[in-house]
């Protein structure tokens, strides 16, 4: 815990992050500096850098087995033996580099490495240095990933099923060490946060005074923590079954191949949570601002927020209700699937209720969290049917459930992502998007998301199967609108990054709350000094704006000391 | 309301219902979809509405409003909790007749491997369809070769894993005679997609002829035609080609006769004996170059299909340069009953 | 945790020299003067910390955050091992027969040990006890050294009798329903045999069927083996006579190999009462607390390699967690030799300490569960 490495110590920066002064972006320069550095706002930079271009590769992949699968084959034209291994390889990369590499790591580690110390007044995560592990982590786990590309791919699927996943000839042993290097890093951001919240929460801050967003991710790293080690036993069984051929999970060898989706699951699905909760966590600060208005049912919120994560694990074997486990442990199952729909319920309510009678702004990131609520709403209410056993055996491996978690992890996640970032970008760089086409973005990728997804529930319902490189023409319709979709999808992703590009070149100067929001990191200059704070920011009720008064000159709000003593006396009676 | 649409046998989405268990699968199945959109509908509205009355007229507002209230939110989860637990056991009363097949159901087993369907019935007859008579409970008995499968007809509503190692049962009844698409359902490799085949429902009159027929199906062909079926219809086909391309097994073309060489480095001819075995127990004898991946056929294959494929294999082989057979052997003594 | 107690009042630093080995020994560090002096904040203490004792206690939590993760990591094989032992009691009867429990027992008391040597470690830095803090630590580090040494000669014999895991190793797999080395396996099985018979014989003879057994047991070695296998064991080997036992009697495992389905109406019958309501072919329990080769049914027999797995995961990635310990605990040692740690300053050595203590009680549940079956 020594401090030799670390030039910076407390308060030698205070005071220079005013216009000209530096901040944590130009406080040091040189790659090294980037490189080995521990500052929270650097790492989720990096992180940010990394986990997009992952996020990119996927796209890539999805727009590729999407295009393939435009076409169908015929008696005159049978599909080739190269093109299903193409395929087979596309939907597994697709799968693995987006839930891996992106859906798991994009709001804990870029959006929760920089906010969540800010939020918290602190000056940094409780571990910076395992902070920057984890990052490494990240990188050696998605070299890893790289390699698999490189040197045979992969087609198992992201699930790895036994015994498929032993027997088949591609990069099974790479892809299982990336995701078991992943892994680490996810647990290593999971356990900074919970310290960090425990631990670095400002004098005045009590558990009921976190913002919603943190209540997040502390549920979050709950179940990074207590989950990801499941899989990572469960990938080094499975390395030791490729590698030795050991036979726990290859029934030739007197193994359980069911065994395998159990563990399996067992991280899984609380890892879906760890795909939507901080993403929930964004839509209760977007909705709350931009409506300007407090929060409706706070404790509510976080409480279910909680549940969600706890009741989680304990849902895992709905994924295998076709696989002869039990009667009694599908009806178990089912019955735990189902009470985690009320938690999230009384969150689409609880938003609702804090819009009404708002002050509702659709800039961009409320445009985001309004598709949210929809997407979610959506995704939410499929699970219905996939939960309920009878549905579930008709709906199972259909393009059905293809259709419902596309709609939970990506529509509602990836809003969510996007949303937060364009709501925090101004704080991250100092910088203004431009508007109108971030509103003409937001139009393309919600359209386009609909569009792509929604038919594959009649799809998946009249009974196409999932992993089909080539389908019955009956099918066909579903698939050519579905790819059309997907391309006006990959545009307005296309355009959100041109758009943050030209921010980040040509953006005008944001000013230090263009929201009038009062969590704590709006408290600090934007971009924040490499202290985060100039001066210790003084605790509030995150959701009381009315301390932040507008001011047309900068287009922004600013805080006003008295009014905001004002509000704390009134808050105290 | 919701209960009286749910009734109808009306569905959007969902593809006809031909088995017994259609009418509670699609009866929920509606139930669901109406109280989906009921609430989707509601939230949309609310939202729409909500965004609409209260735009931001001015930057500066400061809105007041209600920020927690405890009975509003027990009357909003209470609803949401009622209508699932009724879902709940809706979907679990459904599922456990699916999950039990009644006394005296015909028996199917099914084998699945990459990437073909096997169903062989109690009376000894093997087909790579599944053909079953109309309003008969049929119960069936699942397992693979190879990898995970999945069983799947939609009009059916049923499914159920084929998993290496175990024995799963599902069940079924269908109510109307025609032809249905069966799918597997768990990824199994590269030919996934491909591993389609198909339940064909006969009156029941019909089906005990096609099983008659289906127990001695070679009878008047001949022998090369009898392996070329085999070769379609058992799955040869996703791995040996016949234009001298090796895919994931050999290519039959020019095959037979030919020298083979072995990963362990010994060699031998391909005769009869060599395909047989090759069949039987694949595993014995791998070719250099190939892996061990081929299921074996013991047990499911008859002689006479065997000697169809070696027959077969001759006629496309320039290494053989004999006669192939014109009769099945055996079958000149006891020519089918005209 | 003996160490919880005396650090409640670390931050309350007594100025005050409590006994002299506190003086002579005083390794807490100087005042950082390099620090221009703006305030006056111990070197150790990271910028973004207030306090050390807000640095400290964060190293805990997340010191014991790390230790709950590696609990469950060891879940999921602890799991694999309950599913396996419940499904296969025999197997691991059987198996665990290998395993030496004088060195299991004789590794517990070194770790055990060890730990006390920890505690004992952490007390020292505490209490600024320099020369103890360093003689603990290489005691500790001795005990790993230990520890990892008898493990070695364990591995060796296991080695030795090829029961390391792995297709590429182990005498136990099977190959198309037959033994894939059968040479290594009569070897193994004479080797378990011998060593079954030879520790239970007691207890044996006092079973129902111990009489049949108890001819068997005493003489290990071929004949042992041979008229074993003969036993009970009518429906596999009819047709195969003594000479070629260890290949005839390797029947299939009926539901492992042998998936053709059954060609008759009657035989499916008898599938049907083989699978219970979770779709598992079970197979009958022998009932013995002392289980011999012959007592294996043939699925039994297809998964006597698995038990060396699990034994091989469980220990192995144990004893990796050892040497991490003891890498860990020699960095503790150039630290402590560079005089780092002290009143003010032993986070460090705390932590580590935590860990050690978890990686000794993973112990505490794997030696009963490996080495004490019965």
């Amino acid at each position: 815990m020594s401090v030799i490495q670390d030039p910076v110590n407390s308060g030698v920066y205070s005071g220079q992050d005013q216009p000209g002064g530096t901040n944590y972006i130009n406080h040091s320069k040189g790659v090294m500096s980037w490189l080995l550095t521990l500052d929270h706002k650097r790492i989720g930079l990096m992180y940010m850098v990394s986990v997009l271009s992952a996020f990119a590769l996927g796209g890539t992949f999805a727009i590729i087995l999407r295009t393939m699968l435009f076409t169908h084959s015929s008696p005159e034209n049978p599909i080739s033996d190269s093109g299903q291994e193409l395929y087979n390889q596309m939907f597994t990369l697709h799968g693995a580099v987006l839930v891996f590499m992106f859906i798991i790591p994009a709001v804990p580690a870029i959006l929760g490495n920089m906010i969540l110390p800010l939020m918290l007044g602190a000056k940094d995560v409780a571990f910076p240095r395992l902070n920057l592990l984890s990052w490494y982590c990240y990188i050696v786990g998605g070299l890893f990933f790289l390699f698999v590309l490189l040197s045979g791919g992969l087609d198992t699927g992201w699930t790895f099923y036994t015994p498929y996943s032993t027997s088949t000839s591609t990069s099974v042993a790479a892809a299982t060490l990336g995701a078991f290097v992943l892994g680490f890093s996810s647990i290593l951001t999971g356990l900074n946060f919970i310290a960090t919240i425990h631990m670095l929460r400002p004098p005045g801050m009590g558990w009921f005074q976190l913002p919603l967003f943190l209540w997040a991710l502390y549920a979050t790293s709950l179940i990074q923590v207590l989950a990801t080690p499941v899989l990572a036993i469960t990938l080094l069984l499975l390395l030791a079954e490729k590698v030795l051929h050991i036979g726990i999970f290859d029934p030739a060898l007197g193994g359980d191949p069911v065994l395998f989706q159990h563990f399996f699951w067992f991280y899984s699905h609380p890892a879906v949570y760890i795909m939507i909760l901080p993403a929930m966590g964004i839509i209760s600060e977007l909705i709350s601002t931009f409506s300007r208005r407090h929060i409706f049912g706070y404790s509510f919120i976080a409480f279910s927020s909680i549940a969600i994560a706890l009741l989680g694990f304990l849902v895992w074997g709905h994924h295998m209700y076709t696989s002869g486990q039990s009667g009694m442990a599908n009806a178990v199952f089912s019955l735990i699937t189902f009470s985690v729909a009320i938690p999230s319920a009384i969150k689409i309510f609880n938003w609702l209720a804090t819009m009404y009678k708002g002050s509702i702004s659709l800039a961009t990131p409320m445009l985001y969290a309004l598709a949210f609520i929809w997407l979610f709403t959506i995704g939410g209410l499929t699970g219905v049917f996939l939960g309920s056993l009878a549905l579930n055996i008709h709906a199972h491996d259909t393009y059905f459930v293809v259709a419902h978690f596309h709609y939970v992890m990506v529509g509602s996640m990836m809003t969510a992502f996007l949303g937060g970032m364009y709501y925090w970008w101004p704080k991250m760089f100092g910088k203004m998007y431009n508007e109108p086409v971030a509103k003409v973005a937001w139009f393309l990728i919600f359209a386009g998301f609909n569009l792509t997804f929604f038919i594959q529930f009649i799809a998946g319902s009249q009974g196409m199967p999932r992993r089909y490189a080539d389908y019955l023409p009956e099918y066909a319709f579903f698939h050519k609108f579905s790819t059309v979709g997907s391309y006006v999808l990959a545009a307005g992703l296309v355009l959100v990054l041109l758009n943050w590009i030209h921010a980040l070149l040509k953006g005008k100067k944001a000013p230090q709350n263009p929201w009038g929001s009062n969590t704590l990191e709006w408290h600090t200059s934007s971009p924040p000094p490499h202290e985060n704070f100039a001066e210790t920011p003084t605790v509030s009720d995150p959701y009381v704006m009315g301390a932040w008064d507008y001011d047309e000159s900068i287009d922004g709000y600013v805080h006003n000391p008295q009014k905001a003593q004002e509000l704390a006396q009134q808050g105290h009676h | 309301m919701l209960a009286i649409l749910a009734q109808t046998d009306k569905t959007l989405f969902l593809p006809p219902g031909r088995s017994t268990f259609a009418g509670t699968h699609d009866g929920l199945y509606n139930f669901v979809l109406w109280m989906s959109v009921f609430w989707l509908v509601l939230i949309a509205g609310l939202l729409v509405y909500f965004v609409i009355k209260y735009r931001r007229k001015s930057p500066h507002d400061v809105p007041e409003g209600p920020t927690h209230s405890t009975a509003i939110e027990l009357g909003w989860t209470l609803p949401p909790l009622i209508l699932v637990m009724i879902i709940f056991v809706w979907g679990f009363r459904g599922f456990r007749d699916m999950n039990q097949a009644p006394n005296g159901a015909y028996q199917v087993i099914v084998n699945a491997s990459k990437w073909n369907w096997s169903f062989t019935y109690g009376e000894g007859a093997n087909a790579s369809q599944l053909h079953v008579p109309v309003d008969t409970p049929i119960s069936l008995v699942l397992t693979s070769s190879d990898v995970i499968h999945s069983f799947f007809v939609p009009e059916f509503r049923v499914k159920k894993d084929a998993v290496p190692g175990r024995y799963n049962k599902a069940w079924f009844q269908a109510t109307q005679v025609g032809e249905y698409n069966l799918f597997c359902t768990e990824y199994c490799g590269k030919s996934h997609s491909q591993m389609i085949s198909k339940v064909v429902v006969h009156t029941k009159e019909d089906y005990a002829v096609w099983l008659e027929k289906q127990m001695r199906w070679w009878e008047g062909e001949k022998p090369a035609d009898v392996g070329m079926k085999v070769y379609t219809q058992r799955g040869c086909k996703q791995c040996h080609s016949l234009d001298g391309v090796d895919g994931d097994g050999p290519s039959w073309k020019d095959l037979f006769g030919s020298t083979r060489s072995f990963a362990d480095g010994t060699t031998r001819v391909a005769d009869e004996d060599y395909i047989r075995e090759s069949i039987l127990n694949p595993g014995s004898q791998v070719v250099a170059g190939f892996d061990n991946v081929m299921p074996t056929f013991q047990g499911q294959i008859k002689d006479p299909e065997v000697t169809g494929v070696i027959e077969y294999l001759k006629s496309i082989s320039t290494h053989y340069e004999g006669a192939v057979l014109e009769v099945m052997p055996g079958a000149a003594e006891a020519p089918p009953a005209e | 945790m003996p160490s919880r107690d005396i650090t409640e009042d670390r931050h309350d630093a007594d100025p005050r020299p409590r006994d002299i080995t506190d003086m002579s020994s005083d390794s807490a560090p100087q005042p950082d003067k390099a620090h221009g002096g703006h305030d006056n904040r111990p070197p150790h203490l990271a910028h973004h910390f207030e306090t050390p004792k807000q640095q400290f206690e964060s190293g805990k939590l997340g010191m014991w955050l790390f230790l709950a993760t590696e609990i469950l990591m060891f879940g999921g094989l602890f799991c694999a091992y309950a599913i396996y032992r419940g499904n296969h009691q025999d197997v691991f009867l059987y198996g665990y027969g290998a395993l030496d429990k004088m060195w299991g027992a004789t590794n517990t008391v070194v770790l055990l040990a060890s730990s006390l040597t920890m505690a004992w470690a952490v007390r020292a830095a505490q209490k600024g006890q320099q020369k103890l803090l360093i003689a603990m630590l290489v005691a500790t580090f001795m005990g790993g050294v230990g520890f990892m040494g008898i493990k070695a000669v364990e591995y060796k014999a296991k080695y030795d009798h090829n029961l390391f895991p792995g297709q590429q190793f182990n005498a136990f797999y099977y190959e198309s329903g037959k033994p894939k080395y059968p040479e290594k396996l009569a070897h193994a099985i004479e080797y378990i045999d011998g060593r079954n018979a030879g520790r239970g014989g007691a207890s044996h003879g006092t079973d129902g069927q111990g009489g049949e057994h108890s001819d068997a047991a005493p003489a290990p070695g071929e004949g042992q083996v041979l008229q074993g296998a003969g036993h009970q064991q009518a429906e596999a080997d009819a047709q195969a006579p003594a000479a070629v036992i260890v290949t005839a009697s390797f029947a299939p495992p009926a539901d492992v190999t042998n998936l053709a389905p059954p060609a008759s109406p009657a035989d499916a019958g008898v599938l049907d009462s083989a699978i219970d309501h979770a779709g598992v072919v079970q197979t009958p329990h022998a009932g013995h607390t002392q289980i011999l080769w012959e007592d294996l049914s043939q699925t039994e027999r297809g998964k006597v390699h698995i038990f060396f797995e699990i034994y091989f995961l469980m220990t192995g990635l144990h004893g990796l967690h050892v040497l991490i310990g003891m890498g860990l605990i020699g960095w503790l040692i150039l630290k402590a030799r560079a005089r780092t740690f002290g009143k003010e300053y032993f986070t460090p050595v705390d932590v580590i300490g935590l860990y050690w203590h978890l990686v000794d009680l993973i112990w505490i549940f794997l030696f009963p569960l490996l080495y004490l079956i019965h």
